[in-house]
């Protein structure tokens, strides 16, 4: 890599990038081999040494404490170089104006955005000083207005003589920032190209070593049959100062059997408050719900799983599994009051079993038996069990939210087609997604949420992943087929 | 897969063994240290601990461990620290105790009635830490400690002459009113002291607590709590209602425990009513793993403990280095599970990475189905 | 307790109604303002009931001893929570003060007796640290062990010191040390006295004024100074040095401070040490005030300190005043408490018609009737009786424990990764 540039490293999940990473940054020891930094070899035996080596880490899921403020992030653990105070609040200004990233250094970091963490990430790492700055996945969370500003400042911090390293699955993006191309798979390094003489396809075909699988659904299967029916639905929380914040603003929309709605947003948008309402884990404030006819506002979340609600979870260690359990418990919970998990108030543990190594072998699920705990597979053959759970319950309405987050490619097919066979069945899904390749091939219609209110709605068949941008972002709503904007909306 | 579960059950038992095996080294070093035999301790402790009449003083003592270990490991299971048996077991016999007195009635009859609010009486004192806990987010661990010294309190009130309480002039005790003799538990009489009838109720419990957890649909909820309250709140259990049902029961446990004492031995309580055994329990709980069987093991293991002490004391020991072996090996066992939990944690990890890259190589194909 | 401590943050919802700033944050002026109104109440509470003890300078005086071992306690729950170490083991710690405070106390000097409390108390703190820091124990089942062991060690090495030699000859038992020296106690000349006499006269307001001035100068004990001291060397250092910053980002976020190079099982071994030394200061301070150690003295103090520390919300500011309210409920025990508790049952009675009302204005109709019932309760009780049973009086603290905890506990913010065990290189 040299000075100056910035360097991509591509390559699919699980292909090793992050390792890498973390070796370079001092956070995990290699097994062998060198690094050199200007030519020098270098060894880090924790991130200390890495950044007294001038190399600073940009994490995937940020490093920010949110109960400390901007500044308290920033000078943490180089409490030398200018101090806690006055100094250090003055250099943290001038570094913020320097390079245009807008931070305020006295605001708490649970007050932020997503945007504004990760321009905190970035300030931190050049408040100490680093002249290598890696990147790990820093698009994943942001839309593509804030991955634009996000890459001016890249631009930015490469003529000030910095060198970037860009990790990252997304190809598009990668032959739009970086100067030099490095793919790795399975763990080795198995080409160098240059950006300027590479499609996109080319570079997929050499990180996967064939085509990528893109989301598409063929053709329609949306009856008029409405499946789920939610309807003037109304959330505030009130936090721990008191004060009253609307989560979820008057949201209504029918789902129909058949059908895939899909629903845009920046993260915190009130995308997971809105599943938990529909699952039974909060209670709305106002609004009703009906699945399939019957009115199921009231009914507790145990109800609503055997009516037929199948929940495929945003965060599947939280939600979805119980990590230290056997793979045949975990096919157990949420449907404990089903065959053949029970029989009247009994765990009916052999039909349970024998049902697990029914969906491990149908699913694809890479395990060496069913008795091992749900924490020792890999993401992706944990999501394809949960996916496999969900779906052997036959469900009417499928909530997937987020369904391939952290899943490799294979499995990620899979699982797309499962959710497309089951739409033929006469499935109704509700599909969140940070994705919007995925939302716009997946869905059938796309509603963007913003604030907490469903602000826009658009054709998956034309629209582009820039206009929904604009409306996840508030700066569009309303219908987003033509380019024009209608400020109001629908609803 | 036998193997594998075969080599589980070793690495389950190595935990407690090496626990127990740690703390003797530990006591060992502290009586050289204050100038005294270890091995000869160890011999005096084993020889009077494993007499008959200790043997019996050993089931009896266990039986009111067990009940209290069990009460223990139900807050447990789901991650609830219910530090307050102490003050439910003692509340609860008491009030018991004030109503056996107060009746006649055939003790097929009055026995269950006594047992009945003992149980009651638990399982709402305990009650109002899990309702705390739900509705105002009150730490039960700090509710029931509180709970506990207001127990110690309440019965303070009550236990005065005049009130629930009776003076014993001769003894210058004050206990509530004996218990009619009808209403006496059996016992099995050995050659020695009887063992007290309420063991049978004791392995009943065990039975009942195994039996619920691991086998019914209620029994899943609650683990799934323990395990992750966020993912079994979304697999449909109301982990509030599971909070509040597990104090409950974990309560109404703790009101069994005074009972082997009040039906069998004493037949009323009074100022001399055993205390502490809350904290016993918990002991217990941790060193048994919440297990049934595991409990009843820790339950013997500190009955005998116990009366070995006083074996200590006749040739000339202190006995209360014993105090120093339990909190040794309480702090030994929790250390133990958590490094072999780990262990096997990663071992597992391990196999199983092992054997999908063996698999690994021939489905290479499938990768872009 | 979660276990991730890293996710991707959620960006803060966007939020309805009044902006942000409305977080608290109490101003010296708005701070005055409540002390002022709560001086009035307890002023006026006074004149009604005539119970002229509740702001006696001896009331006053017993609540300030009474507090500081709660308060020394809750420092100790400080130090570790804000490292992420929850400790439960406190009250552990707090025996081996006692104990070791007295033992050495006894045979030399008190101040000796600190230093060799201060010691024993962090023992206990290491034994606490490596468990959960370096073994990664649940850290509530540790704290349990810790407090076990404590017990156990304590009572055997009591009936092995106290019971031979000369200290029999002193007075020991198996449960009692031999007592030692008075620690030197200081008081204000001149002014406590012209207090006591301005108190004498039972003005509104001016009179509990001086009595509670009065109770604060008046012979105060020099380990009482030192916890005051104590608690502002806390807050200067956690939150005005590096140092501190590092200690509280472990208790934060410890894969992020991790992350810059911060050794977070250091900081976290230091923490609780240090909570456990302050715990031990804590069980001193008992020691040194009844003159000896005595089985069971703690009395599930290092509880309540505990629940002190969460009713200041995690801040030595808002510890301090939990630890002086236990602190006076526990000074009522001592002082033929019947008739000041009677007289605080209006009180809470007018609190709680206060709480009621704001709760059925701002529409929660529930809670704000069911404070308005126990309000006429406690008056009714109020105007029955003439005083309390000793029983009440010595439930008072638990019960006060309780209340303000099911008040206070759902607006605070513990540190976020409190109680989470914590292994090196496992996060992001």
């Amino acid at each position: 890599m040299h000075s100056g540039t910035v360097h991509a490293l591509v390559g699919e999940n699980g292909a090793g990038k992050s390792t890498l990473m973390k070796i370079l940054y001092g956070m995990q020891k290699p097994d062998e081999g060198t690094i050199a930094i200007h030519g020098d070899k270098a060894v880090f035996h924790d991130p200390g040494d890495a950044i007294a080596r001038g190399i600073g880490m940009v994490h995937q899921h940020f490093m920010l404490a949110d109960n400390l403020t901007v500044l308290e992030n920033v000078v943490l653990g180089s409490e030398k170089l200018y101090g806690i105070g006055g100094r250090a609040r003055a250099k943290i200004r001038e570094i913020s104006d320097a390079y245009g990233l807008g931070v305020r250094p006295d605001v708490l970091v649970e007050d932020l955005g997503v945007a504004d963490r990760q321009r905190v990430e970035i300030l931190k790492v050049l408040y100490r000083g680093a002249r290598i700055l890696i990147l790990d996945e820093p698009t994943a969370v942001l839309v593509p207005q804030e991955v634009d500003a996000l890459f001016d400042n890249l631009r930015g911090l490469k003529s000030e003589g910095l060198t970037v390293i860009f990790i990252s699955h997304k190809l598009g993006e990668v032959l739009s920032v970086a100067d030099e191309i490095t793919v790795i798979r399975r763990g080795t390094t198995v080409g160098e190209v240059d950006p300027k003489h590479t499609t996109t396809k080319q570079l997929a075909e050499l990180m996967v070593g064939s085509e990528l699988p893109s989301p598409e659904t063929r053709e329609s299967t949306v009856t008029t049959e409405p499946m789920l029916a939610v309807d003037g639905l109304r959330l505030a929380v009130v936090d721990a100062e008191g004060i009253e914040r609307k989560v979820l603003d008057d949201i209504s929309f029918t789902i129909h059997k058949g059908e895939v709605l899909g629903i845009a947003g920046v993260e915190g948008n009130g995308q997971a408050e809105l599943v938990e309402a529909i699952m039974g884990m909060r209670v709305p404030d106002a609004g009703a719900l009906a699945l399939d006819g019957a009115d199921i506002s009231h009914a507790p979340t145990r109800r609503r799983r055997e009516d037929g609600i199948g929940y495929i979870p945003e965060d599947r260690h939280r939600h979805g599994l119980l990590l230290e359990a056997p793979l045949w418990e975990n096919r157990i919970l949420g449907h404990v009051t089903e065959r053949p998990n029970s029989r009247g108030f009994l765990i009916d543990s052999g039909g349970a079993r024998r049902d697990t190594e029914r969906i491990v072998e149908e699913f694809d699920v890479r395990t060496p038996g069913i008795e091992v705990t749900a924490a020792s597979l890999s993401g992706g053959n944990q999501q394809k069990l949960i996916v496999g759970r969900e779906m052997s319950h036959l469900p009417k309405l499928l909530i997937a939210a987020h369904p391939t987050r952290g899943v490799d490619v294979g499995a990620q097919a899979q699982i797309w087609d499962q959710i497309r066979d089951a739409r033929r069945e006469g499935l109704a899904v509700l599909l969140i997604s940070a994705d919007l390749d995925e939302l716009i091939g997946l869905s059938d219609t796309l509603r963007v949420m913003y604030r907490g209110r469903l602000v826009a709605d658009a054709d998956p068949a034309t629209i582009t992943p820039e206009q929904l941008g604009s409306a996840m972002t508030g700066a569009a709503s309303g219908h987003l087929a033509e380019n024009t904007e209608q400020p109001g909306g629908e609803d | 897969m036998k193997k594998f579960d075969k080599e589980r059950v070793l690495l389950g038992l190595a935990a407690p063994v090496l626990a127990v095996v740690g703390a003797l080294i530990v006591t060992a070093l502290v009586l050289v240290a204050t100038g005294k035999q270890p091995f000869d301790a160890f011999h005096v402790m084993i020889t009077y601990g494993t007499k008959s009449d200790s043997q019996v003083y050993i089931l009896n003592k266990a039986t009111t461990y067990y009940l209290a270990g069990l009460a223990v490991a139900v807050g447990f299971r789901m991650n609830l620290f219910n530090i307050g048996v102490d003050g439910q077991y003692r509340l609860a016999a008491f009030f018991a105790a004030a109503v056996g007195g107060a009746l006649s009635i055939p003790g097929v009859i009055e026995i269950p009635v006594i047992i009945l609010t003992a149980m009651v009486v638990g399982a709402v004192w305990a009650a109002i830490a899990g309702v705390l806990k739900v509705t105002r987010g009150v730490s039960e661990v700090i509710s029931t400690i509180m709970l506990n010294s207001i127990a110690g309190i309440v019965i303070g009130y009550f236990l005065q002459d005049g009130r629930l309480g009776v003076l014993d002039k001769n003894a210058n005790m004050v206990s509530t009113k004996p218990l009619p003799s009808s209403s006496h538990l059996f016992n099995f009489q050995t050659s020695t002291d009887p063992v007290v009838g309420f063991i049978v109720i004791a392995a009943l419990a065990g039975v009942v607590y195994w039996f619920g957890l691991s086998r019914t649909r209620f029994g899943f909820d609650l683990r799934a709590v323990g395990r992750s309250q966020s993912a079994a709140e979304a697999s449909g259990v109301s982990v509030k209602r599971m909070v509040v049902t597990s104090m409950l029961i974990s309560g109404a446990m703790a009101g069994l425990v005074g009972m082997p004492t009040l039906l069998n031995q004493s037949y009323d309580y009074g100022t001399d009513f055993p205390v502490g055994i809350g904290f016993t329990g918990i002991a217990v709980a941790l060193l048994g793993r919440n297990n049934p069987i595991g409990v009843a093991v820790g339950a013997l293991l500190w009955a005998f403990l116990e009366r070995a002490s006083n074996g200590l004391e006749f040739e000339g020991y202190d006995k209360e280095i014993v105090g120093v072996i339990q909190g040794v090996i309480v702090l030994a066992v929790v250390i133990a599970y958590e490094l072999v939990r780990r262990y096997g944690l990663t071992r597992q990890q391990r196999q199983v990475g092992a054997e999908l890259a063996a698999a690994g190589s021939d489905d290479k194909k499938e990768v872009t189905a | 307790m979660s276990a991730t401590a890293t996710q991707t943050p959620p960006p803060a919802a966007p939020r309805v109604g009044k902006p942000k700033n409305g977080r608290i944050r109490l101003s010296p002026a708005i701070v005055l303002l409540i002390v002022a109104g709560a001086l009035i109440v307890v002023s006026a509470v006074r004149a009604v009931t005539g119970a002229e003890d509740i702001t006696s300078a001896g009331q006053v005086a017993g609540a300030l001893s009474g507090a500081v071992p709660i308060g020394l306690a809750g420092l100790a729950g400080l130090w570790a929570e804000r490292a992420g170490v929850v400790n439960i083991g406190l009250e552990g710690m707090m025996i081996l003060g006692t104990f070791f405070g007295a033992w050495a106390g006894y045979q030399t000097n008190p101040w000796l007796g600190v230093l060799a409390g201060v010691l024993g108390g962090a023992a206990g703190g290491l034994v606490h640290a490596v468990v959960t820091v370096t073994f990664g124990v649940d850290h509530i089942i540790a704290g349990v062990a810790v407090n076990i062991l404590a017990t156990g060690v304590t009572t055997y090495l009591a009936k092995k010191l106290f019971t031979s030699g000369d200290a029999v000859q002193k007075g020991g038992t198996p449960k009692q040390s031999p007592p030692m020296a008075e620690i030197k106690h200081f008081t204000v000349p001149g002014l406590s006295h012209w207090l006591s006499e301005l108190q004498a006269h039972h003005w509104f307001l001016i009179s509990d004024l001086a009595g509670i001035i009065g109770g604060l100068v008046t012979n105060i004990s020099s380990l009482t100074l030192l916890a005051a001291v104590l608690f502002v060397l806390t807050f200067f250092v956690l939150w005005r040095t590096s140092f501190g910053l590092r200690l509280r980002s472990c208790g934060e976020n410890p894969t992020a401070a991790e992350s810059l190079g911060v050794n977070v099982y250091t900081y976290k071994y230091v923490a609780v040490v240090i909570s456990g030394a302050l715990a031990g200061l804590g069980g001193v301070f008992l020691a040194i005030q009844t003159h000896f150690y005595l089985e069971g003295q703690t009395g599930g103090r290092g509880y309540i300190g505990l629940a002190a520390m969460i009713f200041g919300n995690w801040r030595p500011g808002g510890l301090a005043v939990g630890a002086g309210l236990f602190g006076y409920a526990d000074s009522l025990q001592l002082r033929n408490g019947g008739d000041s508790v009677h007289a605080l049952l209006l009180l809470i009675a007018l609190l709680l018609l206060v709480m009621g009302g704001w709760k059925i204005y701002r529409k929660v109709y529930v809670s704000g009737a069911i404070a308005l019932a126990f309000a006429v309760l406690l008056t009714v009780w109020y105007m029955l009786t003439d005083t309390v049973p000793d029983e009440v009086v010595q439930g008072t603290p638990y019960v006060v424990t309780l209340l303000v905890m099911g008040l206070s506990a759902q607006r605070l913010r513990m540190p976020k990764a409190d109680g989470v065990p914590y292994r090196k290189g496992q996060g992001g």
